[in-house]
C-alpha cells in the first residue's frame, strides 16, 4: 500500500470500517511511514475534538422565543 | 460581547463567537452517544398521549444541541433559530407519525437538518450542491504536515478552543460541512446521513473523507508546535 492509498482509506480506517486484510496492510505501512502516521493520528484527533464538543447553553433570547412559539402551538392544539 | 439587532421586527442577538465547546480530555473515539437518556421513550409515549409537559421536557433536553446543529449547517443565526423552531414545532405536529424505530433524538435531528438545509439552499443557491461529483484523488494529499505534539487542544483555554473550532468549521465548504456535522458532531451513521441528505452512502463517505482532511489541515495552523496560544 502506498501513501496515496493510505490517505484514501483514512476515514474508513479510523471508523473501523476496513476489511481486516486492508487494515493490516495499512498498519504495516504506518509502521515505517512517519508522515502517514502523523496524518492518521491528526485526522483521528480532529474527529475526536469535534465529536467531543458540547453545545454551549442556548442564549436566553433564543430560548425564550422558542418556548413562546411552542406554547402558542400547544395552546392551539388544546383549544 | 453580544449585540442586539432587529431582524423581521424581532430582537435577535449576534451569534456568539462559536458554538462548540470542547471537553478538555477527549473520550475514546465514537463511544455510543449518551444524548438519548433511558427515559426518552417514556417521555415520547407520554407526549403522544397529549402530555405537553413531557414534550416540553424533550425540547428542554435537546434545544441546545439542535441549535448547534442548525447553526453549524446554516452558519447564520437567523436561519439557525428559525430552523430550530420549525423543527420542534413540526416534530410536535407529527409526533403521532414517529414510529419509534429510531431514537426520538435521531428523528429530531433529521427534521432539523432538513429545515437547516432548506434555508442554506435558499440563501446560497449556487454554492451548495450535493449533486456535484467530488473531485479526483489529487487534492487528497496533505499540503501541510507538522508535528502537533501531545494533546495540542489542551494548550488552549476552553473559550479559545471554542473560537478555533467555530472558525475552522465556518471555513469548510457547505457540502462538506453538512456531512461532517451530521456524521461526526451529531454522530448519525453513514446510512442515516445518506438518508437525511438524499445521497448515496459512497457519496457521504467520499465527502466525509475530504471534510476530515480539510479540517485537519485547517487545525494544523493552530495546533502545530511552536504556535503560541
Amino acid at each position: 500500500m502506498n501513501c496515496k492509498s493510505v490517505i484514501r482509506e483514512i476515514s474508513d480506517y479510523i471508523d473501523g470500517d476496513l476489511d481486516l486484510s486492508v487494515r493490516q496492510e495499512l498498519e504495516r505501512h504506518l509502521e515505517h511511514c512517519a508522515e502517514c502516521k502523523m496524518v492518521v493520528d491528526q485526522t483521528r484527533l480532529t474527529v475526536d475534538i469535534f465529536c467531543d464538543s458540547r453545545p454551549i447553553e442556548l442564549p436566553e433570547d433564543v430560548k425564550s422565543r422558542l418556548h413562546d412559539a411552542l406554547h402558542r402551538k400547544l395552546q392551539e392544539k388544546s383549544n | 460581547m453580544l449585540c442586539a439587532t432587529f431582524i423581521d421586527g424581532k430582537a435577535r442577538m449576534q451569534p456568539p463567537v462559536g458554538l462548540l465547546r470542547p471537553l478538555n480530555a477527549p473520550n475514546p473515539h465514537r463511544l455510543p452517544s449518551t444524548v438519548a437518556r433511558d427515559d426518552e421513550h417514556l417521555l415520547v409515549a407520554a407526549a403522544k398521549r397529549g402530555d405537553t409537559g413531557a414534550f416540553e421536557e424533550l425540547v428542554h433536553r435537546y434545544e441546545a444541541k439542535i441549535f448547534r446543529l442548525t447553526m453549524n449547517i446554516t452558519r447564520n443565526r437567523e436561519d439557525a433559530e428559525d430552523a430550530m423552531q420549525d423543527a420542534f414545532l413540526k416534530s410536535y405536529a407529527h409526533l403521532k407519525d414517529f414510529q419509534e424505530d429510531s431514537r426520538f433524538y435521531t428523528w429530531l435531528v433529521r427534521i432539523a437538518a432538513n429545515e437547516a438545509l432548506m434555508r442554506l439552499r435558499k440563501r446560497r443557491p449556487n454554492q451548495f450542491s450535493l449533486d456535484e461529483p467530488v473531485e479526483g484523488d489529487e487534492d487528497l494529499m496533505p499540503r501541510e504536515l507538522e508535528d502537533w505534539g501531545p494533546s495540542p487542544e489542551q494548550r488552549f483555554a476552553q473559550t479559545e478552543m471554542h473560537e478555533i473550532l467555530s472558525e475552522v468549521i465556518d471555513k469548510l465548504e457547505p457540502d462538506f460541512r453538512v456531512i461532517f456535522v451530521l456524521r461526526d458532531v451529531e454522530e448519525l451513521s453513514t446510512e442515516e446521513t445518506a438518508k437525511v441528505l438524499g445521497i448515496s452512502v459512497p457519496a457521504v463517505k467520499s465527502r466525509l473523507l475530504r471534510a476530515r482532511l480539510k479540517l485537519r489541515e485547517k487545525l494544523n495552523r493552530y495546533f502545530r508546535q511552536g504556535v503560541a496560544n
